[in-house]
């Protein structure tokens, strides 16, 4: 079922919206012409490094930095006291009950993390900064730590004084009393007690900035690892007390995002308060070592969850507990994470009559924790598909057919869930069938019954799993906490000639948005594909951006760029109706044409108009010359993707190893612009959904020293290790966007965590295990299977 | 620190430098000369994203020292197109959609290509063991595994053409 892709000029202009054309990013990236901000190179450019604390809790009792001072190709050495600007890092949403606390960009009195920065050097280049680096010495006096936010919550030494027990937050969703009754009533119920492990999100390139500062100018050029400049900039902007509108932030090629490079850090900060402190252009760039210390990290939490049914299977209540890990400091989106972004979605596809939800937000002596890779919607969707598993269990139904009858019907839609969100549109029947199809579910239960008495176990696990994106509308963001709008910004500039440039508030990072963005403008204007240019990623170009996270991009931004075309076709039209002496009414638009209805020799096509409006000898009255069109478009609602994803493993009874026999992934993000980009997103979130559910995790040793900190400790999924995914799609549009579209970045990472644990777990049913928590080692599915005294 | 004078030839082209003893080959060919394509994903061998040819086989130049290449033939992925015409492994990932951001691919191509090298038509196992020290976190991998079997698909192509 694997997409064939197709050369743009073989498809016909009419046709390029949904044909999976190669990817125009492409040959730049394939060349090594690609520009990463790595490879920026200025003349007179000086290298930063940060001195990063070795310990994760410590009073700061000293720092000296005159051996560093010392040093040759040193040319400034910076502490806390130094910093002249407010220096605190913000936080873009705010919770009712949100404690907030300072985050100095330097630390000065106390360190909070292993990794929290100290002091930076400059020098003259890169190896000099490092070595002045390990030549500062800062002495500390060891406080205990806390990595685990029920350890935080319970006893911990506080990290912050305005956050007594390190509660940072506690928010609840949902009916409390009615879900109570539920259970009352309810005549079974099953439960799980889990951990949703923390990630690090291990971007391919590793964040980093380059400034210059022009003193006459007072302009200050950020060339950084971003998927939001113009956010960076507003934030930016205060913490180092630099007026916006002399801050440029330029994302140049950007290797791979995945949530960690929308939040605001300390680093890029300070390589941009230092290049105004040196007057020389500074470098930054993350060691890999670094960006497992300080990159947000995603996930981390600790959740007890039940499930009521009736008699007849159906599912009558919901209600989850969940302790949520924030880390050291409160990150730029962290307080929506487990929260908006969590307590949402545990309806999932379910039809569900009375769900609570109760969050506590927890201080403790980790990396911030914010959104990575689906943010707060993995969580959820764990949670539910865990707990749907073992419901049916619990009902001795077969988990497919427990699902079947508790999902939301198709003609429910749009549909209010007890968690605040309205669902626009689904088929969720479609997805199952279709995956049923594909794993041949009618012959799996009978073949796993004789494998079972030849000493094999094999298991199925399912994933029903919903997704939110396009975060929207900004009103409803605002009363919910969101210090930003959600809605994003175009232009579509035709020029003279009759090529267009269209320039986008979102910023792409290997989505290839240049290709898809094309697309949808050259359908709207009807002209070729070629003749479209696609700009992204810097504030100076851009009318203004909230940029790429949350699989936006195509809801939000594509559909930006559909409202802007049609405001230039308009204009477009009024001028094509002068000069063709007709009233617009009599106007039609088609692949690029206007024609006079009945008349259709007597046209004008869209370019010779962009080229009459800017010779501008013949306009209707009051018409501006030029030919271009902005729109800030800001949605109705959210979308909401979803699907069927389906594991089959094999446990190995002896070693614990688990082997996929097939891994099948059937997906509907509604409207598909161009379908060889939706199936590799979704084969790369489903590798990092695997990733978390049997590898990956941030391991801390009982002093808050991190064990998997480097690749050789954590384990990025290799090519070895992720199976060969079967792919195929149903297609229900949104009704909320003029695309139809929904989103599908992040749609695997959601879907493949439990598909592999409820696999793992239907193979150990003769052993009587329930739940194994992620990742799924060996060893510990060997353990599990032994708990029970050997079961089978 | 101690420097020495060295010669590398890369892509074809001699460039005579200076480097610290203890200066990594990436950051010779990035900084000093320019050969930016190659990139830094983790200073430890376990990425590939800085993958060369150095002599002919493929090597993480992130943990070799420059002046351990001196006298070195090196190809970057600078070098793989010839006269503007893709090599057919570019061909390969352009076509197969083998890459999302791209920071990791210039060395899972250097990587393929050896593995062609040496087996022109590996099956999907050998492909997926010989890229086990090269890291995507975009595509999944299956793509750059179809895009290193397309480009073995071309190059046997060519190499039939050659014998008749």
């Amino acid at each position: 079922m694997s997409v064939e892709s197709v050369d743009p000029d073989d498809v016909d202009a009419a046709d390029i919206l949904g044909s999976a054309i190669e990817r125009r990013e492409d040959p730049a990236l394939l060349t090594g012409d690609a520009e990463y901000t790595d490879d920026i190179q200025l003349p007179g450019m000086t290298h930063m490094a940060v001195k990063r604390s070795q310990h994760a809790h410590a009073k700061i009792e000293g720092v000296d930095t005159s051996a560093a001072e010392a040093m040759d190709d040193v040319i400034a050495v910076f502490t806390a006291e130094d910093v002249d600007v407010p220096g605190n890092l913000p936080v873009g949403w705010l919770l009712d009950s949100l404690r907030q606390v300072d985050h100095p960009m330097l630390a000065g009195e106390r360190v909070r993390y292993q990794g929290d920065a100290t002091a930076i050097v400059i020098a003259e280049e890169r190896y000099a900064a490092h070595d002045a680096v390990d030549a500062i010495d800062v002495e500390y006096d060891r406080l205990d730590a806390a990595t685990s936010p029920n350890e935080a919550l319970n006893g911990a030494p506080d990290l912050h004084e305005d956050a007594p027990g390190n509660t940072a937050f506690e928010w609840e969703i949902g009916d409390a009393e009615r879900t109570a009754e539920a259970f009352e009533e309810a005549s079974h119920t099953a439960s799980v007690d889990l951990e949703n492990q923390l990630l690090i999100p291990n971007a391919m390139e590793p964040r980093g900035a380059v400034a210059d500062y022009n003193p006459s100018t007072e302009e200050l050029e950020v060339a950084m690892t971003t998927q939001n400049p113009h956010l960076h900039r507003l934030l930016m902007s205060g913490v180092i007390d630099h007026p916006e509108h002399k801050l440029q932030i330029r994302a140049p090629d950007v290797g791979g995002g995945f949530g960690s490079k929308i939040h605001h850090y300390a680093d890029e900060a300070l390589a941009a308060w230092a290049a105004k402190q040196v007057e020389r252009p500074v470098k930054w760039i993350a060691t890999r070592s670094e960006t497992y210390l300080t990159d947000a990290q995603g996930r981390g939490h600790e959740s007890h969850g039940e499930i009521a049914m009736d008699d007849d299977g159906n599912i009558v209540g919901l209600q989850v507990e969940t302790e949520a890990n924030l880390g050291a400091y409160l990150s730029t989106f962290a307080p929506a994470v487990p929260t908006y972004l969590y307590g949402t979605l545990l309806s999932g596809q379910y039809d569900i009559p009375a769900i609570h939800c109760e969050v506590t937000g927890a201080f403790t002596n980790v990396p911030p924790v914010d959104a990575y890779r689906g943010a707060g919607r993995p969580e959820a969707s764990y949670l539910v598909e865990r707990l749907i598993h073992l419901g049916a269990k619990e009902m001795e139904m077969d988990p497919v057919e427990f699902r079947r009858q508790n999902f939301v019907p198709d003609d429910a839609f749009p549909y209010q869930t007890q968690v605040a969100v309205v669902y626009d549109s689904g088929e969720y029947e479609k997805t199952l069938d279709r995956a049923l199809e594909m794993v041949d579910y009618d012959s799996f239960r009978e073949r796993q019954e004789r494998a079972r008495e030849e000493g094999k176990y094999l298991g199925i696990g399912f994933s029903a799993y919903i997704e939110a994106c396009g975060l929207a509308p900004s009103e409803l963001a605002g009363q919910l906490g969101a210090q930003a709008g959600l809605w994003e910004s175009s232009l579509v500039r035709f020029h003279p000639s009759g090529t267009v440039t269209a320039f986008c508030g979102t910023s792409g990072h290997g989505q290839g948005h240049d290709t898809t963005y094309a697309q949808i403008v050259a359908n709207e204007l009807g002209i070729d594909y070629e003749d479209v240019d696609v700009v992204e990623g810097d504030t100076d170009e851009i009318p203004h951006g909230m940029g790429t996270y949350g699989s936006r991009s195509a809801a939000v931004g594509g559909s930006s760029l559909v409202k802007s075309s049609q405001k230039v076709v308009e204009k477009a039209k009024s001028i094509a109706a002068h000069q063709l002496e007709a009233t617009e009414d009599d106007i039609e638009f088609e692949n690029g044409e206007f024609h006079i209805s009945g008349a259709p020799d007597r046209s004008l096509h869209i370019k010779e108009v962009a080229q009459q409006a800017y010779l501008a000898h013949d306009m209707p009255a009051e018409t501006e010359p030029g030919l271009e069109a902005t729109s800030f478009y800001d949605p109705d609602n959210f979308v909401f993707p979803f699907g069927m994803h389906a594991a089959v493993v094999e446990v190995n009874p002896d070693t614990g190893e688990i082997e996929f026999e097939q891994y099948v992934a059937v997906d509907d993000v509604g409207n598909q612009i161009n379908p060889k980009i939706v199936e590799g997103q979704i084969h790369g979130g489903v590798a990092q959904g695997i990733g978390q559910a049997l590898y990956e995790a941030a391991e801390y040793d009982e002093n808050g020293q991190l064990l998997t900190g480097s690749m050789q400790d954590y384990a990025v999924p290799k090519a070895e290790h992720i199976p060969e995914m079967e792919t195929d799609s149903t297609v229900t549009p949104s009704p909320h966007n003029p695309l139809g579209v929904k989103g599908v970045g992040e749609a695997g990472t959601i879907a493949a965590p439990q598909a592999v644990v409820n696999a793992v777990v239907d193979a150990l049913e003769p052993f009587d295990v329930d739940h194994i928590d992620m990742p799924l080692k060996d060893e510990k599915v060997w353990r599990a299977m032994r708990e029970n005294g050997g079961g089978a | 620190m101690a420097e020495h004078d060295i010669t590398l030839t890369v892509n074809g082209t001699e460039h005579e430098l200076t480097v610290e003893s203890r200066e990594l080959l990436v950051h010779a060919l990035r900084d000093q000369l320019g050969y930016t394509g190659l990139n830094v994903g983790c200073e430890s061998t376990m990425c590939g994203a800085c993958t060369v040819h150095l002599g002919g086989d493929a090597v993480k130049s992130c943990t070799v020292l420059a002046a351990q290449a001196d006298g070195g033939e090196i190809t970057t992925v600078e070098g793989l197109a010839d006269d503007g015409e893709f090599h057919p492994i570019q061909e390969g990932f352009q076509e197969e959609h083998g890459l999302q951001c791209g920071y990791c691919t210039p060395g899972m191509m250097m990587t393929a290509t050896q593995l062609l090298d040496e087996n022109p038509d590996p099956d999907d196992e050998e492909i997926r063991e010989a890229l086990e020290g090269n890291l995507c976190r975009c595509t999944g991998y299956q793509n750059i595994v179809n895009a290193v079997e397309n480009a073995a698909e071309k190059m046997g192509g060519a190499a039939a053409q050659g014998d008749d």
